[in-house]
């Protein structure tokens, strides 16, 4: 080891001589990773002490969050009409969830089109849908909940409303850009058998988005059984409404049944959802994302 | 030149035509039962979830109107113009929400920054090609799942309660949620990494954490950064609502303007976060491909 290291060490400066850049760069490299670190780690420390984090508070925090754990041992709704209650409210959400994706898929999937550059009808058309698009995602769902509650009222409709809404201007993003990367050979051989432009997207694009729609339909109705169980907070229906009600009035052992009852649930859409996602992939052999 | 198609005998391709014919009909066969069975669950779920139509087109007026009013101011000097006429009352408590809006932002970044940290400790446990003991990675597994099933706002509901009202709990609802969303992305980044450096690291006699160092963090650091970026920018739409529930946010003033009807202010707060949602969105987006070009650079 030692004789090998005494060997090399002569020829470093001529090899630095010879390959200056695999030298003089790794210091800048290094003051760069070390100035970003240092401004992070300085946010860091800063958010700590303008959110008023403090040691003590942290402590009897966790204490406290100790107890309620205990408390929430075993799980248990209450009573039997509780129980069916919550299971309707779990059905509510799996409803809105369904719903309120699928709503969104049929909205976005024309909207999609316009927004994608190669097969929009202007490109100001598609400049503007876009940002309709990203202005409609900037806003959370809760939001959307709590804007259709006024129109619709309270109940489950508007959750369904306030998820499609949401999710129009997501999907109407992923949509255009996978649209955008598909293959454009199959829509070339359409345009030269003669094919309209209709039909150069109904045999030339269509055939090639199709698995990657269904497959970010299905991810984002998993994720909207997760956020559907959240949106009953602001009265949007669903099991939220059960969960924020049982936990503002300290009913541990119900907050602990419904949080198992979600997991369920997820656990269950999220099987399904599999199984469909590569019997619909498998088919066509297309890469999902 | 004269070309010809050597054309099938008639019975011959009468046979192929029908199974030809067969096989479409099969076809559409399948797709009308699927196309049938998701309506059918559409008509089950609108039944469920007391969909009205009736309701939905009588009071679609509301939904417009209310843009049309959020628009317009409705007290004051200037009540009944609209609002981009008078910037200065539209916008009258800008300075407050500025700062609640960095509070927004702090919260998002310190949730991030949490729940990655703890992300980035975990999901070497969680990865099948670095652990080998199976309870654990599987134990780790589980916790990352329960981690992001549940939603950030009921964690915030919870911890309010351990923590009180204010920023505190909003940051560790989100670092928990963080911590599973991003724990397994990264787990699934670290099974894909190429096996070859590590087990040259460990055939010189390195501990876990020493491979860990230099096999498999200059293979996968690129792609936590990207995973990060993406989940900041979702995060700092969850700070947004976190105040709804109390823990803390410019989400507090927004559902008390929404509540009590302060319309111009709703518009304001609106277009405040989404301003900042869509520049942070851009910036990380920018990152994120920089990131992912210097990845793919030899």
């Amino acid at each position: 080891m030692k004789v090998s290291s005494r060997a090399i060490t002569p020829d470093l400066p001529a090899l630095r001589a010879r390959h200056p850049q695999h030298f003089a760069p790794s210091v800048m490299h290094r003051a760069v990773v070390i100035g970003c670190v240092t401004v992070l780690a300085g946010l860091f420390v800063l958010g700590f002490w303008r959110l008023g984090f403090s040691f003590e508070r942290i402590l009897s925090g966790i204490g406290q969050l100790g107890t309620l754990v205990l408390l929430m041992i075993p799980p248990n709704p209450g009573s039997w009409a509780k129980f069916f209650t919550f299971l309707h409210a779990l059905a509510e959400t799996v409803a809105i969830a369904f719903l309120g994706t699928l709503l969104a898929a049929l909205v976005a999937f024309p909207v999609g089109f316009v927004a994608a550059r190669n097969t929009t009808v202007n490109r100001l058309v598609q400049f503007a849908s876009r940002r309709i698009l990203d202005g409609i995602r900037g806003i959370d769902t809760l939001i959307w909940a709590l804007l259709w509650i006024n129109v619709v009222g309270l109940g489950p409709f508007a959750g369904v409303l306030a998820i499609m809404t949401s999710d129009i201007g997501t999907f109407g993003k992923l949509f255009s850009e996978a649209i955008e990367a598909a293959d454009k050979k199959p829509v070339e051989g359409t345009a030269s058998t003669g094919g309209t432009r209709l039909h150069q997207i109904r045999f030339g694009i269509l055939p090639q988005v199709f698995p990657v729609i269904a497959g970010q339909v299905l991810y984002f109705f998993e994720s909207n059984a997760r956020s559907g169980t959240i949106i009953g907070i602001v009265g949007a229906g669903g099991i939220g409404l059960h969960l924020a009600e049982q936990i503002r009035t300290l009913e541990w052992q119900a907050v602990s049944f419904l949080v198992i009852l979600i997991l369920i649930m997820v656990a269950a859409i999220d099987a399904v959802s599999v199984r469909l996602r590569t019997a619909i992939i498998g088919r066509s052999h297309q890469p999902m994302m | 030149m004269a070309t010809s198609l050597p054309r099938l005998t008639d019975d011959r391709l009468a046979a192929v035509l029908q199974a030809y014919h067969d096989a479409i009909r099969a076809k559409r066969a399948r797709s009308l039962t699927f196309v049938g069975l998701v309506v059918a669950l559409m008509l089950l779920s609108g039944w469920v979830a007391q969909v009205d139509l009736s309701k939905l087109v009588a009071n679609s007026g509301n939904f417009f109107s209310y843009f049309d009013r959020i628009m317009t101011f409705d007290s004051g000097p200037v009540a009944g113009q609209r609002v981009w006429t008078d910037p200065a009352e539209w916008f009258w408590g800008l300075k407050k929400w500025l700062v609640l809006l960095a509070d927004t932002i702090l919260i998002g970044y310190l949730g991030t920054a949490l729940g990655a940290i703890g992300a980035f400790l975990l999901c070497f446990s969680a990865a099948a090609n670095l652990m080998p003991n199976p309870w654990l990675r599987n134990g780790v597994k589980r916790l990352f799942e329960f981690c992001r099933t549940i939603p950030e706002i009921v964690f915030a509901l919870i911890f309010i309660i351990a923590f009180g009202l204010g920023p505190i709990p909003g940051v560790l609802a989100i670092a928990i949620h963080t911590m599973g969303a991003l724990g397994k992305l990264f787990a699934e980044v670290v099974e894909n990494i190429d096996m070859k450096s590590v087990e040259g690291s460990v055939a010189t006699g390195a501990g876990f954490s020493q491979t860990v160092r230099f096999a498999v963090l200059p293979q996968v650091l690129s792609n936590f950064a990207s995973y990060t970026l993406l989940r900041f920018e979702i995060n700092v739409r969850g700070a947004s609502v976190m105040g709804f529930v109390g823990a803390g946010g410019i989400g507090q003033d927004l559902i008390e303007a929404i509540r009590k009807f302060y319309y111009a202010d709703v518009s304001a707060l609106l277009l405040l976060i989404i301003l900042t949602v869509t520049v942070i969105d851009l910036g990380t987006e920018r990152l994120r491909h920089a990131l992912i070009s210097r990845e793919e650079r030899p």
